[in-house]
């Protein structure tokens, strides 16, 4: 099976965030890149069913700058056949990318699409579902488990839902998204990090997919949460019920 | 001039750094505590490959340098596995050399692939109880038999000898009073640690608990002539060309220790509240770690300028010698600050930080004395006359 991974460069989740003072981002110097830790678990599953399958593909594919390659090289070392970079200095929002996307599996033709349910930056959560519509594919978001039919032309994924787990069933090509407890994602081996050296990573003007990438969201500010204050320590249940009444007003 | 990484090297401390993080201080501070050999983290570390990153690709290794053995050593100490994780690795990393460079193909055919594989352990047997860093005067003699030699003798401080099957061991196969000149006539086997001719007796030891140090006791250990290494009298120049290596990869692991006792500090005395005010806000807190901090990055550059050279077979004994001193030092003094920063609980075991002060007071001692170091830099690099 051929299975095209997004892979998103986002800052380490152990790296302290800071807001600029005037409001417009963060605070970029100092901080250390990873995969999205989402989309690390969308490669490792797609590793996983090459190894499962005995044969298939599977390509990365990334937006963004030329720094994006240390991303992909990791993932190349993970054990990913080849990379697909598209170069974008511009931010996009999920909509954006969601038409590149579609651009490139028109192009690559992949039975399956796999990508983390959200990138740890900006919590969108938007990207795989909106793949989906414009490709008109079935999609399963927030994938615990997967399964596929011995011929290899429909699946099974348990998602995890508000409720508990739903299953649900579908014919491939399709998109899955990537929840949390799909899988533990591998190290690199030595040996594969020095074959990741020889991997192709392909690189692809944005210009050159055609997509309409016009902003349609605007950031107009970033803030830090409020900091949290001290609590209250009271002596009866009636004092609290009280507090909570005039005070929190939340009963 | 580079000081930069490249991105594979990078993406190789990236990588251990992620296979580290599996074995947590929890697991090192059991090992501590039981003695139990690191089984599965030695296991881990043979399946990713990084056993053999020095051996030649022929021989199934990575053929990389010692810059990327000890970016990996470094690592490996970071992550909080400090001497225990290192050495129960460190002759898989490098140390083969010998056996590599002069032993005949049918030897490393037959032992290479295992070695990486994790399936068999080495240990480096050349110390001996008489003869410490005076290497010329062991006096474990190898007396030819037939097809072969009988071994006898004792060697003391011996990695690992309880996990090894095989150990380079360094013999006399003349006598010190005999050869002309003293370093001749010493001869290297890879030979089998056989129960039945060598007694193996752990010694006791202050740090590292879970990698056996061993006495050795050989009875007339027979060794088959295959397992010679190289030309018989000429051992002691094959091991001579893995020292400097060793004690680059020894700094490298010092580096690797101090600052992660660094970081343990700095999350302490951030976390630590004391008079109102976390510990950290106060110079007396700060400045010995800064300055640890200081001195740890310093010697780095040292480290990796000597494997740098080493890589580019240049000389590097001055250098690597620097390294292992001033890492050494660095490390025994940002474990030691990292415990007082810690008050009482640095005390404590659960804290972490007495273990590396335990261990890396080990690396004033070993491979070579501090005071041994000296010695070379008084008289090879400054010119002074030798002073023993």
């Amino acid at each position: 099976m051929k299975t095209l991974v997004t892979v998103k460069r986002v800052p380490d989740p152990e790296t302290t965030i800071r807001v600029k003072p005037d409001g417009s981002g963060i605070v970029t110097d100092n901080i250390k890149y990873v995969i999205n830790p989402f989309d690390e678990i969308a490669i490792e599953e797609a590793l996983r069913i090459k190894e499962k399958q005995g044969g298939g593909e599977v390509v990365l594919v990334s937006i963004g700058g030329k720094s994006v390659t240390e991303q992909l090289r990791t993932g190349l070392a993970m054990g990913a056949d080849r990379a697909i970079l598209v170069l974008c200095e511009q931010p996009l929002d999920s909509l954006a990318v969601a038409k590149l996307l579609t651009k490139l599996v028109e192009k690559e033709t992949p039975e399956l699409v796999l990508m983390g349910k959200q990138a740890i930056d900006d919590d969108s959560n938007q990207a795989g579902q909106m793949l989906a519509a414009l490709l008109e594919w079935p999609q399963a978001t927030f994938a615990s488990k997967i399964d596929f039919a011995a011929d290899q032309k429909s699946a099974t994924v348990i998602r995890e839902v508000d409720g508990g787990l739903e299953t649900i069933g579908f014919a491939l090509p399709a998109i899955i998204t990537t929840d949390l407890r799909l899988n533990e994602p591998r190290y690199a081996s030595l040996p594969g990090i020095m074959k990741a050296r020889k991997k192709e990573i392909k690189e692809i003007p944005v210009a050159d997919l055609g997509a309409d990438i016009t902003p349609r969201l605007t950031v107009v500010k970033m803030a830090p949460p409020p900091k949290k204050e001290a609590g209250k320590k009271v002596e009866t249940v009636q004092a609290l019920l009280d507090l909570l009444h005039t005070e929190a007003k939340v009963i | 001039m580079d000081f930069q990484f490249t991105e594979e090297q990078e993406e190789i401390r990236k990588q251990v750094h992620a296979l580290c993080s599996r074995f947590p201080d929890e697991y090192w501070r059991e090992r501590d505590d039981t003695g139990e050999f690191a089984w599965d983290f030695y296991q881990a570390v043979a399946d990713a490959g990084y056993l053999g990153i020095t051996i030649p690709q022929e021989y199934g290794g990575s053929g990389l340098g010692i810059t990327e053995a000890a970016l990996v050593m470094q690592s490996i100490a970071e992550c909080g596995g400090g001497t225990q994780a290192c050495s129960s690795v460190h002759l898989g990393i490098f140390g083969l050399e010998p056996l590599i460079k002069y032993g005949t193909k049918e030897a490393k055919d037959k032992y290479l692939a295992k070695v990486l594989s994790g399936e068999i352990h080495v240990s480096f047997a050349v110390t001996e109880p008489d003869a410490g860093t005076n290497t010329t005067q062991i006096s474990t003699f190898a007396t030819r038999t037939g097809d072969g030699y009988l071994i006898s003798g004792r060697k003391v401080f011996i990695t690992k000898a309880k996990e090894s099957k095989k150990m380079l061991l360094l013999t006399r196969t003349s006598p010190y009073d005999q050869v002309d000149k003293k370093t001749m006539g010493m001869s290297l086997f890879f030979a089998d640690i056989d129960p039945k001719a060598v007694e193996v007796r752990e010694l006791h030891k202050c740090g590292r608990k879970s990698v056996d140090t061993n006495m050795l006791f050989i009875d007339n250990l027979y060794v088959p002539k295959e397992d010679l290494i190289g030309e018989e009298g000429r051992g002691f120049y094959y091991i001579i060309d893995g020292i400097n290596p060793e004690r680059i990869l020894i700094a490298a692991e010092c580096i690797g220790m101090g600052k992660r006792a660094i970081e343990k500090a700095v999350q302490y005395s951030k976390e630590r509240i004391v008079f109102g005010r976390p510990i950290g806000m106060n110079q007396g807190i700060q400045f010995p770690l800064a300055d640890s901090y200081a001195k740890l990055e310093t010697a780095e550059l040292m480290v990796y300028k000597a494997a740098w050279l080493f890589d580019h077979g240049k000389p590097c004994g001055k250098e690597a010698n620097i390294a292992k001193y001033m890492a050494a030092e660095a490390a025994c003094e940002a474990a030691d600050r990292a415990m007082q920063a810690h008050g009482g609980y640095g005390y404590i075991k659960d804290y972490d930080v007495e273990r590396y002060w335990r261990e890396a007071r080990l690396f004033r001692i070993a491979p070579i004395s501090q005071e041994m170091v000296l010695n070379y830099v008084g008289e090879h690099v400054l010119g002074l006359p030798k002073s023993y």
